[in-house]
């Protein structure tokens, strides 16, 4: 039931028409960085401040909300964000993927792809991608506007020229419709490939930076790479422990002092969804 | 034949002070011209005037650009200023902290200017950055180490090869020796002479040492309060100084 | 090939309470492809000053001075820098190189500067520094910790290292043994027979006498010295 002493989904009408407008103009810009007027939330920085701005200016009461942090329903994160808007906006809320109409997601991409009419909300620590390279925020905005991307490459050169390989494995920096350089918030790059040509609308809310980005279905999303070190999304090399799917990204989970380890899904639901439709890997019970 | 560069009447004001003023001159392909004066004469404002870092309050700096032939620089679009600034110009720093990417490694501080003109083969790139450190005598060896780790000496080799990697035509030096031990400036000068012999750059170097004009450039202009009082062949100019402050700029120079 | 009208100089001491020194005024002659002119008159008389006039060193205030057509004093600096590269050769008295680079470099320069590879350029140097008695071993080294003499053989031999159709000589011979001074004076020889016109100071009378073919005095054209 809706908490009487807030109103629908906790920031007021005014607030919530101010982020519209930057997620409408995120939306007509693919990939640049709209600033907002972010408010303080109910909620330290780190933990989805700008997240929480997005979906609250965008859910309906007809919404069906759900919430993941690395792909899990029920972190500690994930299961606060989800009860603040039961509270407050008194949506519906789920754990699958499918049903679910708002997606707010820390670091993943949900499994099962998303359809036309869904929208994922991404946290972003920090929205701009040539942030370690170039400190100064007023060289960062011209070198976006004139499409002075060399220095993105230059992170990457870095990489290889001491790892022997790209080795940035999150928020792994990407292109959009062949204009503006993204940060797709900190996801492994194995979803990076998810990011483009998606049906879904996706929304990216940075609350301590005061920022909003976005990008709209089906839009090209490209990760950049070198001619002769491509990218590549990668993840362990395991069937999943637990519903013995081959295609998700896992996490390693050590589970007794002899440093027992298994591999498990990160996204939850999909997990269980596998599990509940007979699935079965070798480390389940 | 058009000159590279031809600079017109440029004025820069601070207030009521006189950065420089009415400055003109002509700057052929392969000319190397040397600007001399005491420190606020304004020849890092005229410098930076023409560079495209100041913006003069009037005057032209007019280059000659590849494709469109001549075109005034100041009132060029940022975004072409900007890529001239990475392509055909270069601005070597006094110090190499200023020009370089100091957490960067020697490889990726050369290989920069390469990935901004859209270089994405990173063999290719690290193959050049590697050939440009052995041109400013860099041990390849150095390659993936930052330049945190080099001495004063190497900073500014390494500034060198970052800005002559995309092959410029008109390099912008303020100071390029200063602060360097005079076994290391002797060391410099050399290299900045055979890469401007070799590569037939033009070059203007901003300097208060007169030495360093007299090895590498074949013209001299000499500045006083804002404004050139002298200009001419470079050992002319130092050796049969006409105007009274060249006079005793060139009699105020310790005799070694 | 070389040729001077009417040509005059001051310099003006600003700091010296803006004193008018005139040191040579209306000077007049031509030298001849391979010819060779001594400028001759006592100390202070103005043939060095002359002789930098001539090179576009010195500035001069009225007259003027064609060499191969072009009047340098009312040229463009690139203009008398392409003079010097390619037509106009000086030997000084005096070394002046950036400091550690190879003798043998400092020789070949003059060419590289012309556009011949290093290769060819370095073998020219060392057959100049080889006729000149410069030992190969000191070849890689810079010659400014060099000797007097062999300071002024590396300076001759990086005047001589281009075929310039004009040169200028300051003292080519002072400071030489009798035989480098032969050498010299050969190397003098074979540019006059190639064509080259020759302007020098030389206080070796001997050899003053073997290779100029003309005399000038320079004391008549220094204002307080005709005697």
């Amino acid at each position: 039931m809706t908490d009487q002493a807030y109103n629908f989904a906790y920031l007021d009408e005014q607030t919530k028409r101010m982020i519209r407008r930057a997620i409408l103009k995120g939306l007509a810009i693919p990939g640049y960085q709209v600033p907002f007027a972010s408010r303080e939330m109910p909620m330290p920085y780190g933990w989805g401040t700008g997240g929480v701005q997005v979906s609250a200016a965008v859910l309906t009461p007809e919404d069906t909300f759900k919430v993941i942090d690395q792909g899990a329903d029920d972190t500690t994160n994930a299961v606060s964000i989800r009860t603040f808007f039961q509270r407050t906006a008194g949506v519906a809320t789920t754990t699958s993927t499918s049903d679910a109409t708002v997606i707010q997601t820390r670091h993943r991409i949900p499994e099962e792809a998303l359809s036309e009419g869904q929208i994922l909300v991404y946290q972003v620590p920090i929205p701009e991608p040539l942030r370690f390279l170039e400190p100064r925020e007023s060289e960062t905005r011209k070198m976006h506007s004139l499409e002075e991307y060399g220095l993105m490459h230059v992170k990457l050169y870095e990489d290889i020229s001491r790892h022997g390989h790209i080795a940035t494995s999150y928020a792994y920096p990407v292109k959009v419709e062949g204009r503006y350089v993204m940060d797709p918030s900190p996801i492994p790059k194995f979803d990076n490939p998810k990011l483009g040509d998606m049906a879904a609308i996706q929304l990216f809310g940075a609350g301590r930076e005061q920022r909003i980005y976005a990008l709209p279905p089906y839009t090209q999303v490209v990760s950049l790479d070198f001619e002769d070190h491509p990218f590549e999304a990668s993840k362990a090399d395991h069937p999943c422990g637990m519903c013995g799917a081959t295609d998700s990204y896992l996490d390693e989970l050590i589970i007794d002092d002899a440093g027992g380890r298994m591999f498990v899904c990160s996204d939850t639901d999909y997990c269980e969804a596998r599990q509940a439709a007979g699935h079965k890997g070798k480390d389940a019970a | 034949m058009t000159p590279l560069l031809s600079v017109q009447g440029i004025t820069k004001r601070y207030g009521a002070h006189i950065g420089c003023a009415d400055v003109s001159f002509d700057l052929y392909p392969g000319e190397v011209m040397g600007i001399v004066g005491e420190s606020g004469s304004g020849k890092s404002t005229l410098l930076n005037c023409m560079a495209g870092h100041l913006t003069p309050d009037a005057g032209q700096v007019v280059f000659d650009t590849r494709t469109d032939g001549p075109r005034d620089t100041i009132t060029m679009s940022e975004p072409e200023r900007r890529m001239l600034g990475r392509t055909d110009w270069a601005f070597v720093h006094q110090h190499a902290r200023d020009g370089l990417r100091m957490g960067v490694s020697a490889g990726g501080n050369v290989g920069e200017r390469l990935m901004a003109v859209g270089e994405r083969h990173y063999g290719d790139i690290r193959a050049k950055a590697t050939d440009w450190l052995g041109r400013v005598e860099i041990d390849a060896s150095r390659v993936d180490d930052r330049p945190t780790t080099f001495s004063g000496g190497m900073q500014q080799r390494l500034q060198i090869a970052r800005n002559l990697v995309t092959g410029p035509r008109l390099v912008f030096m303020d100071e390029p020796t200063g602060g360097l031990d005079v076994s290391v400036q002797a060391r410099l000068l050399d290299l900045l002479r055979g890469l401007v012999r070799d590569m037939g750059l033009s070059a203007i170097i901003v300097t208060h040492d007169l030495a360093v004009v007299r090895l590498l450039a074949d013209r001299l202009m000499v500045m006083k309060s804002g404004r050139v009082v002298e200009a001419g062949l470079t050992d002319q100019v130092l050796d049969d100084p006409q105007h009274a402050y060249s006079q005793l700029l060139v009699s105020s120079v310790l005799q070694v | 090939m070389i040729e001077l009208k009417d040509v005059s100089k001051t310099f003006t001491l600003h700091n010296q309470g803006s004193a008018v020194i005139e040191v040579i005024s209306n000077v007049s002659f031509a030298v001849a492809p391979g010819e060779c002119v001594a400028l001759t008159g006592a100390s202070g008389a103005g043939k060095s000053t002359l002789m930098r006039m001539i090179y576009g060193n010195y500035l001069t205030q009225a007259g003027e001075i064609r060499i191969g057509g072009l009047d340098i004093v009312r040229s463009e600096p690139r203009d008398i820098i392409k003079l010097r590269r390619d037509v106009l050769g000086y030997v000084s008295q005096f070394l002046r190189v950036v400091p550690r680079v190879p003798t043998l470099d400092v020789v070949a320069e003059p060419l590289r500067a012309l556009g011949v590879p290093a290769g060819d350029a370095q073998d020219r140097a060392s057959a100049l520094l080889t006729q000149l008695n410069i030992p190969e071993r000191l070849w890689p080294l810079s010659p400014t910790t060099f000797s007097g003499g062999e300071q002024q053989r590396v300076n001759i031999a990086r005047g001589f290292a281009h075929t310039y159709p004009a040169m200028l000589l300051d003292e080519p011979t002072a400071s030489l043994d009798a035989a480098n001074r032969e050498v010299v004076l050969s190397l003098i020889e074979d540019a006059k027979a190639r064509g080259a016109a020759i302007i020098g100071i030389f206080h070796d009378a001997a050899a003053r006498a073997r290779v100029c073919d003309r005399e000038i005095d320079v004391s008549r054209f220094t204002p307080g010295m005709a005697a």
